[in-house]
């Protein structure tokens, strides 16, 4: 018996799954990009550039982007996937594919071995 | 028997909210692994699931308290540039610098993956309540997820507990 048929359409709950991957692939994406560009890095250090001088450093601004990048997601694919439902499989193969990517790209022995773009 | 400033915030942020994410792990895996038709009656799922709904919304607020209060408040003082600092200390030894090349740069980034993961399984359980005993897929999903959840927190703190022995914020 799918979702549908046994009340709730599965939409809603496979957007924050996917959103939750989506997010965890964003906070990989930007530890290895703040890693190989210098320029990258200083964009991400948010604490310095908007004046918070905490001392976070660019793990600020790798972390608050990934948070809004995984709220953004949420947000869009909550509204997409409202009151339908799917096939799970697809979208749960995704979430833990995007996952993954995202534990590789903030594994340290990963992302200190990728090549420098501009230091 | 006192603490000083940092290392109460180092106790808060690795013990308090260590040992509550731990608890609510251990109850919210239980009560997941369990919501399923063949075990429980209508009875015990309505008995069970506010339990598990509590605990997996603690899970999820704790590791943000626990990662906010980390990178906010106590990873300032370990990468204080001064030479007295945590990080100067591993960095400028040989012998110590991996605690701070890996562990460290592990750590904390890692555990961020925690609260965006806890919460999604939360906002599912909340949202199909009982249906959840029904969707295997999903409810295999959503444990996978929580657990993986609780293993990059486990990886932090792990390795924050280390660190912090063999190069203490204080």
């Amino acid at each position: 018996m799918s979702s549908a048929e046994r009340g709730k359409p599965n939409g809603p709950a496979l957007a924050a799954l996917l959103s939750a991957g989506i997010g965890s692939a964003a906070l990989g994406l930007f530890t290895s990009l703040a890693q190989i560009h210098a320029g990258f890095k200083a964009l991400m250090d948010l604490d310095k550039n908007l004046g918070f001088g905490v001392g976070v450093g660019p793990l600020s601004g790798k972390t608050l982007y990934a948070v809004a990048v995984w709220l953004v997601a949420w947000a869009i694919t909550a509204y997409v996937m409202r009151a339908k439902s799917y096939a799970a499989r697809p979208y749960l193969t995704a979430t833990f594919v995007l996952v993954g990517v995202g534990l590789l790209l903030t594994f340290p022995l990963l992302f200190e071995s990728l090549p420098v773009i501009q230091k | 028997m006192e603490l000083t400033q940092r290392e109460t915030w180092t106790v808060i942020h690795g013990m308090v909210l260590g040992a509550a994410f731990l608890l609510a792990f251990a109850g919210g895996l239980a009560g997941l692994y369990s919501l399923r038709p063949e075990l429980l009656t209508v009875t015990g799922l309505r008995e069970r699931l506010p339990r598990l709904e509590i605990g997996t919304w603690v899970m999820a607020l704790v590791a943000w308290l626990t990662v906010m209060t980390g990178t906010w408040i106590v990873y300032p003082w370990y990468r204080d540039p001064a030479p007295t600092s945590p990080r100067s200390l591993l960095i400028a030894d040989p012998a110590r610098a991996e605690w701070h090349t890996f562990g460290m740069e592990w750590k904390e980034h890692v555990a961020w993956f925690a609260p965006i993961l806890a919460t999604a399984v939360a906002f599912v359980v909340l949202y199909y309540g009982a249906q959840l005993a029904k969707e295997h897929g999903l409810r295999k999903a959503v444990i996978a997820l929580f657990v993986i959840a609780f293993a990059t927190a486990a990886v932090a703190g792990i390795f924050g507990a280390f660190i912090n022995k063999v190069a203490p914020i204080t």
